[in-house]
């Protein structure tokens, strides 16, 4: 097993980790906006890893100018997720909160 | 719709990200020879980074990029394009859309004439499904109003 082999499994176990806790978080939290914090934050950085990971992978046989082309492209994909993601989290806060989605607090609930 | 200025972050992702998704789009068209992709898809793509912008902004600053009747003018282009090709193939001797006939014209042989005729036959392609699509958001989001925007 190469160490390419096993930083990529480093990079893609750290994402399935967050995408967890996005998960975990959108099941479990109370409203709209907490659950948009989590999945906004979790899910991004959990996809930026998972894709960085599948990049450093397709370098394991050994660097040929072939797979370097498609790890680039993959490079590309994490970045756009990174600049996307982040931003339709904020549209879709910004549509609930121009449609008056009230936040919970904790006294609500009494 | 958003209104217009309301969101800085969103309107300049929107954009800093729309040259990209069509540059993407002629590349998904144009390698759509030797892996997955082609005229549909890299008009859906090109018909998205409109959209994108319709939405990030609003439906009338859309209507002054690409009004309605350009919009129709691409429709027919792309059609003319995809049948013309066919068309030529006809004039020069073949049957409909038989790309080997364009050799004729084209100063190569008749196996690169199908691939050019292909890829010309694609762009029509193209060109259709973006300016279908817009159109079919357009009259969607717009249900209907912002008449004064179809001149």
């Amino acid at each position: 097993m190469s160490i390419m082999s096993i930083v990529s499994i480093l990079f893609i176990a750290g994402g399935t980790f967050f995408f967890f806790g996005a998960t975990v978080g959108l099941i479990r939290f109370p409203d709209f906006y907490a659950r948009m914090h989590a999945t906004g934050k979790g899910d991004t950085l959990g996809a930026f890893l998972v894709v960085i990971g599948i990049a450093l992978y397709n370098l394991h046989n050994g660097l040929e100018l072939g797979s370097i082309l498609t790890s680039i492209k993959v490079i590309f994909i994490a970045i756009f997720i990174f600049l996307a993601n982040p931003t339709a989290t904020h549209a879709i806060t910004k549509g609930g909160l121009d449609a008056g989605v009230v936040p919970w607090t904790k006294e609500k609930t009494k | 719709m958003i209104r217009r200025h309301e969101d800085i972050i969103i309107e300049s992702l929107a954009r800093f990200l729309t040259p990209f998704i069509q540059a993407f789009a002629l590349y998904v068209l144009f390698l759509g020879h030797y892996s997955p992709g082609g005229g549909f898809q890299g008009g859906v793509l090109m018909g998205a980074s409109f959209i994108l912008l319709v939405i990030a902004y609003d439906i009338i600053e859309g209507k002054r990029r690409i009004t309605e009747k350009f919009n129709i003018v691409l429709n027919a282009t792309g059609v003319m394009v995809f049948s013309g090709t066919g068309l030529l193939c006809l004039i020069l001797g073949g049957e409909f859309l038989d790309y080997s006939q364009l050799a004729a014209i084209l100063p190569v042989g008749p196996e690169e004439a199908r691939g050019l005729g292909i890829l010309a036959v694609e762009i029509g392609v193209e060109i259709t499904v973006a300016a279908i699509m817009v159109s079919i958001f357009l009259d969607l989001a717009s249900a209907g109003e912002h008449e004064e925007a179809l001149k």
